[in-house]
């Protein structure tokens, strides 16, 4: 069993989740699509108030390189188009519909039926990505049709699909992987064709071993992938650690997994990638773990983007009076939601809700040089150090010096730091300036 | 033994000789050449090296001065007027007076008026919650309460009001620095110039959501309605982006706006209290008892007038 050899945690996994099914959740009778569902520029709506739409209609246009489109995830009547507060409490705009039956776009292929011959073409199968809204599932949103298309001299050696779902409680890609294995395999191979048949491994964790056993079994059309076993270890998913585990090489301080011969893609990326090319179906719904000890029924969803969260949690017996905190993600790199209205995303993976026993906060004490964080970061950093030069009023050449732009903000240094430091909080402040920093130079 | 000392005191006296005549040597050659005016306006500035002057502490503010012609933008705001008129003696130049600035918190969302709405347990840093989300209350624009004015202030002039939650200038004390407003992340506070006594009429708000939006996020949120504009006698009131803002350079303190304010966004400070509105005096039949003191207090504020 492989993993990376810098860093890591070992959280309790708590993935209580794992035995429910992925249930389709029916949609809510009004739903909020957010035209910032991916990473750079907000799409620019293309509906008005009073347009009838069809499940799988375009909605939102890219409005820059890095952007994407975005699709209606039901049909009705476009009720409002106007900015409106997502989790974290910051206006986005948002297409509001009003839901009228479940009409999908006829081109879509609803059948059950796995359509395994690859038949696009490798330009045909790029831009059908890039028509159908896929980003990076895992949480980043990076849009994959750009991810796909490395620049001019640089060739993808290893395709690694990313399975690993390191964070602990959220389950969702665990459940596709077992429910789904075909398509996932098969969305493997057409984005290997993709970048002009590469090597390709699908990595799991060992604490997944039906998804493993699933998996290997979809493998059996296709030789040229492969299901690699991954010891448990957080963040075992991060891009820079999957490379060091499969392939031992480093991705170099500054650059890109495409330097060293990878692309990185995660299991429901590769899912929504078969549905695209195969099925003709875009991107409007993704899987959705609601889990949470306080919670009877964990449960994981198939839920249309733009569902508020409020209703997903109601779904699965609403919010108990234990539960304190309500996160956006995982436990380890989730958001707290300040805003229970505010509807999924393309990125929302899980709904975690904790008690305030799990998120009190202990207090701050000083900190005496041990070094756990030291050990447990993955990117070789020295948070002790980010943190103290952070805190002298914010010394931007020491901290570019001492790589800050490199964190990958996963909280490994927060989560093992006996004194309660709160390291992590104040390296993202300042790494985001080191990185406004940056690019003011570049752009000199 | 006693040869010994001697020798040692001997041998010890001779080195110190040499090596002071060394050193003088050494000096004269490798003389720096400083005008020894930065030494004294340096000796005439606070100190405090706060860069409100935009230098890089006192000394580097000392060289700049002497070095420029004219005074220009070079201007201790911490010293204030007082301080300019010292260097300028020194350098035997025309001080250019300045009028005093001091920072306002634009912001009065109290936890009365903005009620909270989710908790925030992260870090106590404005710096870092601002990067966070929105806030703990409704307002993407108020105070977040977190003190790092309070923390970037070297004079003391800032302090957090536990009532309230929110900060207040201690106008006395505040040199105009500008620590304060660089540290917002809000951008709530502004450097201003005050009138006679320390006068000033401000909007308390900072919210650019419309009406509705910021009146329910805070009860004492400008709404935009541009009433104060069209009370204005003297046009330094603008509306916009929903946010009204009054120019302190045109605004004449006649305080029409501060009763016209729906919401009372509007305040003026360093105002006198008025003496009991007319409209309170039938309740006061219970206070006749004690007409005597009522009439002392008229008195005494008629001499003070």
């Amino acid at each position: 069993m492989i993993t990376f050899k810098i860093g890591g945690v070992h959280p309790h996994d708590n993935k209580i989740a794992k035995t429910a099914a992925i249930d389709p959740l029916a949609p809510p009778a009004k739903v909020a699509i957010s035209m910032a569902q991916h990473l750079g520029a907000p799409a620019t709506p293309v509906v008005a108030k009073g347009d009838k739409v069809l499940v799988g209609q375009v909605i939102g246009e890219p409005a820059g390189f890095i952007s994407g489109f975005v699709h209606s995830s039901v049909s009705g009547t476009v009720a409002a188009v106007e900015p409106r507060a997502d989790i974290a409490g910051n206006m986005v705009p948002h297409v509001v519909i009003d839901v009228e039956g479940d009409e999908w776009d006829p081109a879509i292929d609803r059948s059950e039926t796995i359509v395994r011959d690859i038949t696009a073409s490798r330009e045909d199968i790029l831009a059908r990505i890039k028509a159908a809204g896929i980003v990076g599932m895992g949480g980043a949103t990076f849009p994959t049709h750009v991810k796909l298309n490395p620049p001019e001299g640089k060739k993808a050696e290893f395709l690694i699909i990313n399975g690993a779902e390191c964070e602990p409680y959220v389950t969702a890609d665990d459940r596709l992987m077992r429910e789904k294995p075909d398509g996932i395999v098969i969305g493997a191979a057409i984005m290997a064709k993709v970048l002009g048949g590469c090597k390709c491994y699908i990595c799991i964790e060992e604490n997944k071993p039906e998804a493993i056993k699933a998996v290997q079994g979809a493998c059996s059309p296709f030789p040229d992938i492969k299901v690699l076993t991954l010891k448990k270890k957080y963040p075992q998913g991060g891009e820079k650690q999957l490379i060091d585990a499969v392939t031992g090489r480093q991705v170099p301080s500054g650059a890109l997994p495409i330097d060293t011969g990878c692309v990185v893609q995660n299991v429901a990326t590769a899912f929504a990638v078969y549905e695209a090319i195969q099925k003709n179906k875009p991107l409007f719904e993704r899987a959705m773990t609601v889990t949470g000890q306080c919670l009877d029924n964990p449960r994981n969803f198939m839920v249309r983007l733009g569902t508020p969260l409020s209703y997903v949690l109601e779904a699965a017996g609403g919010a108990p009076e234990s539960a304190a905190k309500f996160i956006s993600g995982g436990p380890m790199m989730g958001k707290a939601i300040a805003n229970i209205d505010a509807t999924t995303q393309k990125g929302s993976s899980c709904l975690l809700l904790l008690t305030e026993e799990q998120t009190r906060r202990k207090s701050e004490g000083n900190c005496i040089r041990c070094g756990k964080c030291t050990d447990a970061c993955p990117m070789g950093l020295e948070p002790w150090l980010l943190n103290k030069l952070s805190r002298a009023g914010g010394r931007m050449d020491e901290l570019e010096e001492n790589k800050i732009f490199d964190c990958i903000e996963c909280g490994c240094c927060l989560y093992t730091c006996p004194a309660n430091i709160p390291l992590l909080d104040v390296i993202r402040v300042n790494k985001a300036e080191v990185m406004k920093i940056i690019r003011g130079r570049a752009k000199k | 033994m006693d040869s010994t000392i001697l020798t040692t005191i001997a041998i010890l006296t001779i080195i110190g000789i040499v090596v002071a005549v060394v050193l003088y040597f050494v000096a004269q050659k490798f003389k720096v050449e400083e005008d020894e005016r930065i030494d004294k306006v340096e000796a005439c500035l606070p100190g405090a090296n706060c860069g409100g002057c935009g230098s890089a502490g006192c000394r580097d503010f000392a060289q700049r001065v002497v070095a420029a012609p004219e005074f220009g933008s070079l201007f201790c705001p911490v010293g204030g007027n007082e301080v300019m008129q010292k260097v300028a003696q020194v350098l035997g130049r025309e001080a250019v007076a300045q009028k005093k600035m001091v920072a306002v918190v634009r912001c009065n969302g109290t936890c009365e008026n903005r009620p909270k709405i989710n908790d925030y347990d992260g870090y106590a840093s404005c710096k870092v919650k601002a990067a966070l989300y929105s806030g703990d209350t409704g307002c993407r624009y108020g105070c977040l309460g977190c003190g790092d004015c309070v923390a970037a202030c070297k004079f003391d002039a800032i302090r957090m009001n536990p009532e309230t939650g929110l900060p207040e200038v201690d106008v006395t004390k505040c040199t105009g620095c500008g620590s304060c407003a660089a540290a917002c992340p809000r951008g709530i506070i502004e450097l201003r110039t005050t009138g006679p006594k320390d006068r000033m009429v401000v909007v308390l708000c900072n919210s650019k959501d419309k009406g509705a939006v910021a009146r329910k996020a805070c009860k004492a949120a400008c709404i935009g309605c541009a009433k104060c504009q069209k009370v204005c006698p003297f046009e330094a009131i603008k509306v916009e982006n929903n946010l009204a803002y009054i120019d302190f350079n045109v605004c004449k303190l006649c305080t029409k706006c501060v009763s016209e304010c729906p919401t009372g966004a509007i305040h003026k400070f360093n105002f006198p209290e008025k003496p009991a509105a007319p409209a309170a005096a039938p309740a006061a039949p219970v206070e006749k008892a004690a007409p005597a003191a009522v009439k002392a207090e008229v008195k005494a504020k008629e001499e003070t007038v």
